[in-house]
């Protein structure tokens, strides 16, 4: 059981003068748990994302964000002191690895680089990182003494030998598997990553990378818009199944109410101007749906 | 395990390139440049008169060209001094033609060889190799089957003596002449070693031959000479493969190429260039083709401290083809100046360059290229496109795709990107587990995609390998 936990989080824009966006966040996602965050437009909840994922373009000037594992998410003989993280102190990529995840709004596209072999590459890097992060210092020397002496074998004409620890056979498998879960054609296996995907496709594309990572906690930013009728329908049950078969507990950032019938939220947390300023159950979507966020407002600030 | 195999398990992939041997010659010229010096080369080789006074005339060439300074963006070459240069050194090999048999050759060249793979490679895939060490190629061999079909492939220096008839018709005569550039001409007057290719009349030479340049010693310059004779219908493709140890000295490079196409024949020349960066490396490559022929170059240019290279093709027939790929990675202190050249001198000729560079660390990548189509050459048509990608601002690239166009009935495509790596597509990657070099990577290989995926596969992996050891900044 995995906990991320979000104190008092602070965030600029990270330039000189740069703006404050983050005045504050207090939010805890545990595994298997759905929460829904809303807000007005430019309230910080894709910052929050990304200063979750480590995005480099925010400096964290207060607060604290904390990932708490267990003996279930670990192997058995890990210590004590590696249960809890601080993820400020990490890479985005190392955060990666402990198993955050982040659906972006707008996912990046990569030319010439295929969804398999990207996707595998990222699974690999991933269960390596793993490995790194969690043996003990004595260990990691001695595997970095291992790969120098490896050396060179082969013949440059040969190409390297290193598959990683998820073989291609075994990938595609996998891949298979996951696509036919989200009712994504084949084909995208050989498209190039997001490139000339509608916007549909790369927030169908942005779930399928979940469910091949299995994250610990996937913050998904508005995973639903632009979604037809039937692919919200697959991606709700893409979320729905990262957090039944992996236990996966999800952020889902969202304008709207129609995705929380689907994927139905055991807390709704409202942000404004970069705080979180209201939570509570699925009930709160609906009564935020009648009233709209002046209500809120009304009650945060007290005016009328 | 033999102790040579352990010396192999002790050279990881990055140390590959940058080994340093001893440098042990049987002979070698004074530094500089004189008529003296290339008398003693010419002698030193048992050469025909004419090939001296070939070489003589360069020299004169040489002397009264100017250095090149004035292209825009063009790499510094004020350091390169002809004078202190040492253009010859024959290797200590007892026979001087090179020997067919690696065995035969001194345990330290051997050895040189054996860590670039080059045996290995010889066995898997190639249907001949030449190895050249210093200013001599040392070893020649090629399948007895493509011997028994008349297909020529020995060093430039043996045909010299075995081929005169077709040496003399084809050297640096209508092709590369020595006036066509200053470093053309010191190459015709000091040239030595290389390749001479002939494959006749309807013959396909079907898995690729390949040449390997090292320059081992300091301050030395390398000059091979390469011919093919691709004889109408014949079809063979050529891959010639360079690197050096680095010193602090300068080295120079500036081979010569030279090829001909004939009729409806096909030619592929790939280079993968990865001299150490203290090399000069300024060459002249031109293919001349015959109607309905064609001519690929695949220039891969890694290494070096400055690349001058602009492989040209003149489509002399009708309906003759050309195609050119390039890639260029310059790194910290790297000036890769490379393009293309196309002469559409006779109807319905077609040509396509590729261009893709990547500058990275303050290194400096330029496109300059030229295509010429001829007035009276209608029905031609010419693609062109031209991508850069830097990883910072602290690199430069420039594209400067010249175009000459005296005919109307034409079609003339055109397309240029200049461009920085993103940071949002670095982060997308690192949110996924790719820490950032590797995300980095995956972005250049993907930016090189369009052309490595019409790569023989032998080349891309090759390539794709250098480009990864570039990335991780760790290569002399
Ligand atoms: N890198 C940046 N530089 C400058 N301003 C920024 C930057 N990133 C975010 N902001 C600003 O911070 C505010 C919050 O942005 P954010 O993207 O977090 O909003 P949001 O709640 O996700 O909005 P939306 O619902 O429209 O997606 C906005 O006013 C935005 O313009
Ligand atoms: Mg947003």
């Amino acid at each position: 059981m995995a906990t991320l936990e979000i104190k008092n989080l602070h965030a600029n824009v990270a330039e000189e003068g740069g703006e404050q966006i983050l005045r504050g966040v207090d939010l805890e996602v545990k595994s298997g748990e759905i929460h829904a965050m809303m807000g007005p437009n430019g309230s910080g909840k894709s910052t929050t994302a990304k200063v979750i994922a480590g995005h480099p373009a925010y400096e964290v000037t207060d607060g604290e964000i904390l990932l708490h594992l267990d003996e279930n998410d670990v192997d058995e003989d890990v210590p004590e002191d590696k249960l809890t993280w601080d993820l400020l102190e990490l890479e985005p990529n190392e955060r990666a690895a402990l198993g955050i995840f982040l659906g972006f709004q707008y996912p990046a596209e990569i030319e010439g680089v295929t969804m398999t072999n990207f996707l595998r590459t990222a699974l690999n890097a991933k269960l390596e990182e793993r490995e790194e992060l969690f043996e003990d210092e004595g260990e990691a020397e001695e595997a970095a003494g291992e790969e120098e002496d490896a050396g060179y074998e082969t013949s440059p004409m040969e190409g390297p030998a290193d598959e990683g620890e998820v073989g291609v056979a075994e990938f595609q498998q996998l891949l298979k598997e996951k696509m036919e879960l989200l009712d994504m054609d084949e084909k995208f296996m050989q498209r190039y990553l997001n490139a000339g995907f509608s916007g549909g496709e790369k927030k169908q594309n942005e779930v399928l990378q979940a469910a091949i990572l299995e994250p610990s906690v996937a913050v998904l930013d508005e995973i639903d818009s632009g979604l037809d009728i039937d692919r919200l329908q697959d991606v709700s049950a893409g979320i729905n199944a990262l957090r039944d078969e992996q236990g996966t507990g999800v952020l889902q950032i969202t304008h709207y109410q129609r995705i929380l019938e689907y994927v139905e939220p055991d807390h709704v947390h409202i942000m404004l101007d970069g705080k979180v300023v209201k939570s509570g159950d699925a009930s709160l979507a609906e009564e935020l749906e009648d009233k709209g966020y002046d209500w809120v407002r009304d009650e945060v600030y007290g005016t009328a | 395990m033999s102790s040579e195999q352990d010396h192999l398990k002790e050279t990881d992939t990055e140390a590959r390139f940058d080994f340093k041997k001893e440098e042990s010659s049987a002979f070698q010229t004074e530094k500089g440049l004189t008529e003296e010096t290339v008398r003693v080369i010419s002698e030193d080789k048992d050469e025909p008169e004419w090939m001296l006074n070939r070489r003589l005339r360069a020299l004169k060439q040489f002397q009264k060209m100017p250095m090149p300074t004035d292209w825009p963006g063009q790499p510094d070459l004020s350091e390169v001094d002809i004078a202190e240069i040492v253009p010859y050194i024959r290797p200590d090999v007892d026979v001087r033609a090179g020997v067919d048999d690696w065995t035969e050759l001194p345990d330290e060249i051997k050895d040189t060889f054996d860590k670039l793979g080059i045996p290995e490679a010889e066995k898997n895939a190639l249907s001949g190799v030449g190895a050249q060490y210093e200013s001599e190629v040392v070893y020649q061999n090629m399948q007895e089957r493509w011997e028994e079909k008349g297909v020529i492939f020995m060093n430039m220096d043996k045909a010299v003596q075995e081929h005169p008839d077709i040496v003399r018709e084809h050297f640096m005569t209508k092709c590369v002449p020595p006036s066509d550039n200053k470093f053309a001409a010191l190459h015709g007057a000091v040239w030595s070693g290389g390749s001479f290719v002939y494959v006749p009349e309807d013959v396909t030479v079907e898995m690729p031959v390949q040449a390997y340049f090292r320059m081992n010693s300091e301050g030395m310059g390398q000059f091979e000479h390469t011919l093919i004779v691709a004889e109408d219908g014949a079809e063979v493709h050529y891959i010639e493969g360079c690197s050096a140890p680095k010193y602090s000295a300068f080295n120079l490079h500036s081979g010569g190429v030279e090829v001909f196409v004939g009729e409806d024949a096909h030619v592929q020349y790939s280079t993968v260039q990865n001299w150490s960066k203290n090399t000069y490396n300024l060459n002249t490559k031109r293919a001349i083709v015959e109607a309905g022929g064609r001519m690929e170059w695949i220039s891969g240019s890694m290494g070096s401290k400055a690349t001058m290279l602009y492989p040209s093709t003149v489509l002399k027939g009708p309906g003759a083809s050309d195609n050119h790929i390039t890639i260029a990675f310059a790194g910290e202190g790297q000036n890769i100046d490379t393009g293309a050249k196309v002469y559409h001198n006779a109807p319905n000729t077609k040509s396509t360059i590729e261009s893709k560079s990547i500058s990275k660390d303050g290194g400096r990548t330029n496109y300059r290229g030229l295509v010429h189509i001829a007035d009276g050459a209608s029905g031609s048509s010419t693609s062109v496109e031209c991508d850069a990608l830097m990883f910072d601002n602290e690199s430069t690239s420039d594209t400067m795709p010249y175009m000459e166009i005296n005919e109307s009935k034409v079609d003339v495509a055109h397309e240029a990107t200049v461009g920085k790596i993103g940071d949002e597509d670095v982060f997308y990657l690192q949110s996924r587990g790719l820490d950032d070099d590797d995300a980095k990577q995956m972005i250049v290989s993907g930016f090189i995609e369009p052309i490595t995926e019409e790569l023989p596969i032998e080349y891309a992996v090759e390539l794709n390998r250098l480009v990864e050891l570039e990335m991780e900044g760790s290569l002399g």
